[in-house]
Formats: C-alpha cells, structure tokens, sequence
C-alpha cells in the first residue's frame, strides 16, 4: 500500500533558525496517527510545513503529487485541513459562520448545508450557539468549532496542533472520542500533535516521536506506549 | 426652531458627501486594515476619467459606468504593484507608501488637466428638493445613492460567498488561507472595491465642490472623521457618521460663538480625537468579544 502523505528529508526553517532536521515519515490513507514530542522538538513546524506556511525543503508528497510551490490555500484546496495551534477561530463572526467559512472553497450548496447540520448533530453545542459570535464560546466549545470548520472542507487529511490544548480532561476524551469517530466512520485520515502522550497513544494507531527536528521513534502506537523504556525517556510519564 | 431645523436639514445634504467618503474608507480598512491617505485623491482622478470621457462625448451615465470599471480596475492595478511588495513591511512603511501615491495622482492630474476649476455636471438637476431651499435635488440623490451603496454593501458582505470569504480574510489572514481562501487577491478586490466606491463618490461630490486636483482634500479629512465616529468597522456606522458629522459641523458653526466657517475643519479633526478617546471602536464598531 503507497501512502497518502510521505515526508522526506523535511527540513525547515525560521529565518537562520533550522528548526526540523530531516524528518521522515508516512501517513496510510485511513489511518490515525500521533505525532509526540517535547515542547520545542518541531511538531508544530512539521505541520505548518505540510501547508507551506513556513521554508522547508525537502518533498512532500500527497497522493503521489508534490506539495513544493503550492500556496497555503492551494495545499488546502487538495483537501488538507488543518487546525492550527490557537484553534484559528473567526472569533468575531457567528458559528454558523465559521462553518461556512470552513467550506468556503466547494461549490456544492446543498451539501454544505448539510454538512452543517451533520456538525451540529456531532457538536450539539454548536447548534445552541450558532448565532453568537465565536470569540464569546469556551476554549472547548472553541475547539470543537475548529474541528467542526475543518471538516467542512471534506478533508481527506486533517491535521490537528494540540486540540488538548487549554481543556480540561474531561473534554479532551469527549473531543478525542469524536476525532476517531470522525477517522472511522468518514474515513478521514488524521494527524494529531500532541503533548498529552497518553491520550493521544490511546486514541491512535500509529505514532512518531520527535525530539530537537528529528524522529526518534515511530511504530504502532499501542507497542509505544507498552515500551517503559519510550516512555519514561521520551514520553515523560 | 426654525433655523434648527433648517441647519440639520443642510447638514444632511453636506453629511451625504462625508458619508459617500467614509464609505470607502471604511471599505479600504475592511481589507488592509489601514487608512489609505490616498483615497480621496483616487477619488479625484476617477472623477477626471468620467469628465474626459464627458468631453469626448459619452453621456452621463456611460461615462458613470465606465469609470466604475476603469476605477475598480485601477484599484487592482495600484494594489498589485505598489501595495502588495508591502504586505509584510511595517505599517510606517505603507504610510510612507500611500503618501507617495497622494503626491503621485495629485500631480499627474494637475500634469494632464491643469489645476484650473472645472464644472462638473449632476444628472439630478439642482433645482430646490420638494421645495425646499435648503436640499437640492442633487444632494437628495446623493443621499439617495449613498444609502443604496450601503445596501448593496451590506448584503454583498453579509450574505455573499465572496463577501464572507473577504471579512475572513481582513480579521484572520493566516486562517482564511487555512479554509482555503487566496487572501492575496481579496485585499486586491478590496482595493478595487473601495476605488469605485471613491469614484461614485468624487463624481457625486464635484458638482458641489467643483472639479479640481485638490477637491477632495477637506472632503477626505470629513470622510475620516466620519469613519472614525462611526466605526472604522461598519459601513452602516460610516453613513451615519457622515450625516452627523455634517449636522454637528452645520450646528457647531452656528451656535457656538466664533466658530464659523473657518473653525470647520478643526472641529472634524476635535471629533476624531474625541470619539478615538471615549470610544475607541466607534459608535456603531463591533466591540470585539474575547473569552480566552
């Protein structure tokens, strides 16, 4: 099986700063991947790369096509969604907007409106505010509504920069529950970077671990999380 | 009471060119967030454009229409060239780079034609408004077309893909390219947009004021003042600051003692800072609501 996305020799950089190392790593189509790592080890680049939004060289490939060149909204349109860091809420228009902006590059009307009414039936809450101004909703209802806009897109990648971030445990699990909902029964094949190890291990079947811009580690995620050794040196719990 | 009555009524036919001015000011902050100090002077040239055109011939409402197009195409061009090698400077940098363009269409207009007073037609006619002294005909339809352009406005930006896809992209650039928008071209088609609001305006504004390089000079310090009390944010706020700048301008210089005619100006400017003292985000801004 070819892998949707393969990421090879990634480096990238922040002005002088080189902040990934030639990272290497693949993605199967359907499949739920974590991305683990320190504060500082790259994740965040690694995924702002993916969608050009930061200089890296090095091939990206999806689907067999190469990402080099294209703008942010050109990788997008390919049907990469991404939920950035701070979630990326419009926090000055209404939910319901939010979600038209998230499919704002189809063109299919009727399915949009549906599609809308299929995030409420996920995201009750969302349905309860979808007049208010998004900036006014809770850190988690927030992110739930970064989910919800990214998946109006139809994605067939999403990838996801620390949706645990800020929440408390409870609603980690809820929104961690809908995530592999969302990878099993929409097919949707997902890359997640997270801090919160365990959780994130739990939840996915295949991990890397990245340390300093390089991968350290990568396998099934439940071997990972079995291995004491993995988990005390790079894990920390 | 009478007089009252009579200095509002000349206040709203004065406010209606500030409200047509601050309507594509607040147009031009909508999608780059910064005050074009050249938009009157855009506005001038596009009025030149519809004059030319008039002298060769092309009657009223041709020549309106295709300097419409001529001004929206400017806009781009100017964004384009100019503006968009700008994007990520500093904001001193943009200001450096709107005054330039000021001088620039200030002096080719003067360059092509001359800085001599020209009349400038109204296709309203200029006879007394149902009868009254002190609204023309022309500045009823002026207040006329300001209101349909807001209209327009608002359900442009309200209920249109497009519409939506420019507001995303004026609040949150990074995540609009992240929703797939090209960020790039909605600041173009915002400029294109705010040039031939400008150009409605300075056609509309030169029967009254006359034609010249210079004509939009206290008209574009009116319009900031008015986009300001308004909201920098809100079309709607920007036509109503207008028409109350108009009628607080009209009243102020006939009731305070020694205001008069030349104190205006300063008090458009003492609004300005006023309203950016007591209310920073205008009287019809959206306060933004942040929970973190």
């Amino acid at each position: 099986m070819t892998a949707m996305l393969n990421v090879k020799d990634l480096r990238a950089y922040y002005g002088q700063v080189q902040a990934l190392h030639g990272l290497s790593f693949a993605l199967n189509e359907g499949s739920l991947t974590t991305l683990l790592g320190a504060n500082g080890a790259g994740k965040t680049t690694t995924l702002r790369a993916i969608c050009n939004m930061v200089r890296s060289t090095g091939a990206i490939e999806f689907d067999g096509a190469p990402l080099a060149g294209r703008s942010t909204e050109n990788v997008v349109r390919l049907g990469i969604a991404h939920v950035p860091q701070g979630r990326g809420t419009f926090t000055t228009m209404t939910v319901e907007e939010n979600l038209q902006l998230g499919a704002i590059t189809r063109k299919d009307k009727a399915g949009v409106v549906s599609d809308i009414e299929r995030m409420y039936d996920h995201f009750p809450v969302l349905k309860q505010r979808h007049t208010q101004q998004a900036g006014t909703l809770s850190g988690g209802e927030q992110q739930m509504l970064a989910v919800a806009r990214a998946l109006m897109l139809r994605p067939r990648l999403m990838l996801l920069d620390e949706p645990s971030f800020g929440l408390a445990p409870l609603i980690v699990r809820d929104l961690f529950r809908i995530l592999g909902k969302i990878n099993r029964e929409d097919k949707v094949t997902i890359l997640v970077v997270e801090q919160n190890a365990q959780l994130a291990l739990e939840l996915a079947d295949q991990a890397y671990v990245i340390e300093t811009g390089r991968i350290v580690m990568s396998g099934n995620a439940k071997d990972i999380a079995n291995n004491e050794d993995v988990r005390k040196s790079y894990l920390g719990y | 009471m009478e007089l009252f009555t009579n200095q509002v009524l000349a206040g709203i036919a004065t406010g209606a060119i500030y409200a047509c001015m601050a309507l594509a000011v607040v147009m031009i902050y909508q999608a780059i967030d910064h005050l074009n100090f050249a938009q009157g002077e855009m506005a001038m040239f596009s009025t030149f454009i519809s004059w030319q055109m008039m002298q060769w011939g092309i009657p009223y409402w041709g020549a309106f229409v295709l300097t419409l197009a001529f001004s929206f195409a400017g806009g781009i061009v100017i964004e384009r060239l100019l503006f968009k090698p700008l994007a990520k400077a500093p904001i001193l940098t943009n200001v450096a780079g709107f005054i330039a363009l000021f001088a620039i269409i200030n002096s080719v207009a003067g360059l092509i034609w001359d800085f001599t007073i020209k009349q400038y037609p109204t296709p309203f006619g200029s006879s007394p408004f149902l009868g009254s002294q002190l609204i023309s005909t022309h500045q009823a339809g002026m207040i006329g077309v300001t209101v349909l352009l807001l209209i327009l406005l608002f359900f442009f930006f309200q209920y249109t893909r497009i519409g939506l896809a420019m507001r995303a992209a004026a609040s949150l650039p990074e995540s609009a390219r992240l929703v797939g928008i090209n960020t790039s071209w909605m600041i173009a088609l915002g400029w294109g947009m705010a040039a031939a609001i400008g150009s409605i305006a300075g056609m509309l504004i030169a029967p009254v004021v006359f034609l010249e390089p210079n004509m939009m000079g206290g008209v574009l310090i009116y319009g900031f003042a008015a986009a300001v009390l308004g909201g920098l944010t809100s079309p709607l706020g920007a036509v109503i600051g207008g028409f109350l700048v108009g009628i607080f301008e009209n009243l102020a210089g006939t009731y305070i003692p020694g205001v008069g005619n030349e104190l205006k100006l300063p008090i458009a400017l003492a609004l300005i800072i006023t309203v950016l003292v007591v209310k920073p985000a205008g009287l019809f801004g959206r306060p933004i609501v942040k929970r973190v």
